[in-house]
């Protein structure tokens, strides 16, 4: 691990002060941060350690929005008694998500912000091309070992697929991430936005200036969230990385299906809103053919390879089950 | 070259002062400054849970945690899960007669996941314990055992606090 300062701040506009410095870094949980570190994948001259900001802690439901802020950690909004009863998907997409103890450590905005598991990306002493980490080096998982990387949202310079779970399902019902710079601006971005494809650009990730702290997250409690589900497909039954997973929500009106909502993970650059099936599926009967046929949508423009065949079975298939059980079916 | 970091943390009960680089995790500030070398090193990144202790009652990896965030915390370690005469926790006990180890080098990370496990709620099933214990691998496959022994002391704790 790279030699760093080690910042503590006491509040939010000191933190922002601090993290003028070129290259540093703000440390919540540290689970990718300190990870990213020892792997020499990160190594900044500074860690800002913004534990201390407690206000950013708070987790709030009222009758219409869920707002998390960005310290809380991921067993806290799990563990929230609201959270199961308004959010299915969103506590489905959490305690299936790393292990106990890591989302005890692991803050929301962390989480956010969590970096790919590509293993090429993963390994700079071994792996000197990827787009990623070294912009122009290349990329190592094209004609490597990629059985887990992305179908969806590929670029000729990267296909690292988007690892987590919870920002899958924030995407399904369209919350929005509050970030704030030292001049106090707040911004408000949608989080389909606030992720970005990788494009020629893969080591842009996000909507995020290096001046800009994610200080809440911001969700609709609607009617199609209540009704919700997270469904995640992997090689081992617990603590794994989605091979494919679905984040849907649905508001039936008797046999018809009056609203839905549709993200997948496991096989996109970024949590992946499947707009295209829920066009397919908005006012149609709610039966097992018309999803399965629907949902086959979300992989029409799939880019294949050689060794990630299967996750244009999964992700429909994924899709399909999750709605199912989000509408009462199995 | 960054400056050291002077720490305040409680131990098992007792105070320390530390002073010591910033890249020092909390696993390597209990391994190699206060040898107490019952936490174990295994990935060394947060993929396998031997490291696992306690901060403020919470089970944590000490691998992913600079000494520097548990400033001023309170950590828990296998060696303080015992009382001061030497009576093991539950968990220890039920581990011991169910015979739920082969190498042991797991085992700390296991125990304190465990104590965890049963504190949260989470131990009400053989298939409740295996989800919320799939943080700590035990490359022996003792895990039948390891469900067991949770099951027990989950049970003798159930009853001690009735």
């Amino acid at each position: 691990m790279n030699p760093f300062d080690y910042v503590g701040v006491s509040d939010t506009d000191d933190a922002l002060r601090q993290k003028q410095r070129a290259g540093s870094r703000f440390l919540a949980g540290g689970t990718t941060q300190i990870d990213l570190m020892k792997c020499d994948v990160e190594q900044p001259p500074a860690l800002i350690d913004i534990n201390q900001l407690t206000e950013m802690r708070e987790i709030a439901f009222t009758a219409d929005t869920l707002r998390i802020g960005a310290l809380a950690r991921m067993s806290e909004v799990e563990n929230h008694p609201e959270c199961r009863l308004t959010s299915p998907a969103i506590y489905d997409s959490l305690w299936q998500a790393a292990s106990p103890q890591l989302r005890n450590m692991a803050s929301i905005g962390g989480n956010l912000l969590q970096r790919t598991r590509c293993v090429y990306f993963r390994d700079p002493h071994t792996f000197s091309a990827c787009n990623k980490r070294q912009p122009g080096s290349g990329c190592a998982a094209r004609d490597g070992v990629n059985g887990n990387h992305a179908i969806l949202g590929t670029s000729e310079s990267c296909i690292a697929v988007y690892p987590g779970d919870l920002a899958v399902a924030l995407t399904a019902f369209e919350a929005v991430v509050i970030v704030r710079n030292a001049a106090q601006r707040e911004r408000r971005i949608p989080i389909d936005e606030f992720y970005l494809l990788p494009g020629d650009t893969p080591h842009l990730e996000h909507d995020l200036a290096s001046d800009e702290m994610i200080v809440a997250v911001e969700l609709p409690l609607t009617p199609a969230l209540r009704h919700s589900h997270y469904l995640k497909v992997r090689d081992r039954s617990s603590y794994e990385f989605a091979a494919a997973s679905a984040a849907v929500g649905i508001e039936l009106d008797g046999d018809r299906i009056r609203d839905l909502r549709v993200a997948v993970g496991g096989v996109a650059t970024k949590p992946w809103r499947a707009r295209h099936v829920e066009g397919a599926l908005r006012g149609q009967p709610f039966n097992e053919q018309t999803l399965r046929r629907a949902a086959e949508l979300v992989v029409q423009d799939a880019e294949l390879l050689p060794q990630n065949q299967h996750k244009k079975l999964l992700a429909p298939r994924a899709i399909a089950r999750a709605l199912m059980k989000a509408g009462g079916m199995a | 070259m960054s400056e050291n970091l002077q720490l305040q943390l409680e131990i098992n009960g007792q105070p320390h002062t530390l002073l010591v680089d910033p890249r020092v995790t909390l696993l390597d500030a209990l391994r190699e400054h206060l040898t107490l070398t019952g936490t174990k090193k295994g990935c060394d990144q947060g993929q396998c849970g031997a490291c696992t202790v306690h901060i403020d009652g919470k089970r944590v990896l000490s691998c992913l945690t600079l000494a520097a965030q548990a400033n001023g915390k309170s950590v828990t370690t296998i060696e303080g899960l015992a009382q001061a005469d030497g009576t093991l926790h539950a968990v220890q006990a039920r581990f011991l007669e169910h015979d739920a180890f082969q190498c042991g080098y797991c085992t700390p990370g296991q125990i304190m996941s465990a104590v965890a496990c049963i504190e949260e709620g989470h131990a009400g099933s053989a298939d409740e314990i295996r989800e919320y214990m799939s943080g700590n691998l035990c490359r022996c496959g003792a895990y039948p055992n390891i469900v067991e022994a949770i099951q027990q002391a989950a049970a003798d704790l159930s009853r001690e606090a009735t």
